[in-house]
């Protein structure tokens, strides 16, 4: 593999861009194509349908054994709160391999001591949300409460498609968030992509507990097409 | 530190921008069972200093064995691990699946 094929593949991910290398393995034979590029490819049909999948894997491309290296921007959490939950959530996040972000206007909560090591913006969700980009690849999770806070943020989540849109909450607390949601103009489909009440329902107490609830969920939905049931 | 596939990428990079000898070895193909997917990796040094998995530890030993010859050789290699009570098998995976591991070095 050239360096400049691997350096190529680091930055298009670094930009949370897909990017695809294909590897002819009977002579190691390699071309890196980036998203816009894969069009002009004798070969783009098989490429887009491994893109969408975002899996890599051999295909035959004219009767020759390839492997592709199907690179989908990495999953990342954006968290709306810099509440307790997040606290624990943030570090076991991490460890499991997510990239976190933190958002809360509110700094008495969004403070660096209490969120070492973990990208923390202490701004409104209109102003940090649309200059970090929301994305399929996204998972979303709204943790105030507070309607002001998380409502604006839920409209941008499910107008992105983030691939897991999760909002704490009673059950009273979400029949009013989907009134308003309503009113704001998304209908059934986009409301019940909604995970509320958030988490697995593994009877979880404490903030740490919650946290563990929250990232499995997180982890079925990108996983569902693993699971046993 | 646990490294997940995006900063091992990063690091053969900056491995190879040292002036290391670098090999990528990579999941291409599972059956069964496998402990990593497709698209899994493990970078190696000349040295043998590596980092990621291509199982759970049961057969990097002797990726890491064949990426130092690739390093040498520049000829990328197909490596294909089986059940360990196989006799064709050299070096066995114990859960009973089956990958193949594709390495290659990385040309600074």
């Amino acid at each position: 593999m050239k360096i400049d094929h691997l350096a190529l593949m680091n930055e298009e991910r670094a930009a949370r861009r897909a990017a695809i290398l294909v590897t002819r393995l009977e002579d190691g034979a390699q071309r890196l194509l980036r998203e816009a590029e894969i069009d002009a490819d004798p070969a783009a049909d098989i490429l887009h349908e491994r893109l969408r999948k975002g899996k890599s894997g051999i295909v035959e491309i004219d009767g020759a054994e390839h492997f592709l290296t199907v690179q989908v921007p990495p999953v990342r959490i954006v968290i709306i709160g810099a509440v307790h939950i997040s606290q624990a959530f943030a570090p076991m996040a991490k460890l499991a391999g997510f990239d976190c972000t933190i958002i809360d206007p509110r700094t008495a909560f969004a403070s660096p001591e209490r969120f070492p090591d973990v990208t923390l913006l202490d701004e409104w969700p209109d102003d940090a949300l649309p200059r970090i980009g929301l994305d399929a690849y996204t998972a979303f999770v709204a943790l105030t409460h507070d309607p002001k806070i998380d409502d604006p943020a839920l409209n941008a989540a499910l107008t992105a498609q983030c691939f897991y849109i999760g909002a704490l909450g009673s059950k009273k607390t979400h029949a009013k968030r989907v009134d308003r949601l309503r009113e704001a103009g998304f209908d059934e489909t986009a409301i019940g992509r909604i995970h509320a009440p958030i988490g697995l329902d593994i009877g979880a107490v404490s903030p740490a507990e919650i946290a563990v609830s929250i990232l499995g969920e997180i982890i079925a939905t990108l996983r569902s097409d693993r699971r046993r049931t | 530190m646990i490294a997940n596939d995006n900063d091992i990428l990063r690091e053969a990079e900056a491995w190879t921008r040292e002036g290391r000898g670098v090999a990528l070895a990579t999941v291409v193909e599972t059956w069964g069972s496998a402990p990593r997917p497709v698209g899994s990796h493990l970078v190696i040094d000349a040295e043998g200093s590596f980092l990621g998995s291509v199982s759970g530890g049961c057969v990097e030993g002797a990726v890491i064995a064949d990426a130092i010859d690739v390093i040498e050789s520049g000829k990328p290699k197909m490596l294909e691990f089986g059940v360990a009570d196989e006799t064709a098998w050299q070096v066995g995976l114990s859960c009973g699946g089956r990958i193949r591991v594709y390495v290659e070095r990385i040309d600074g």
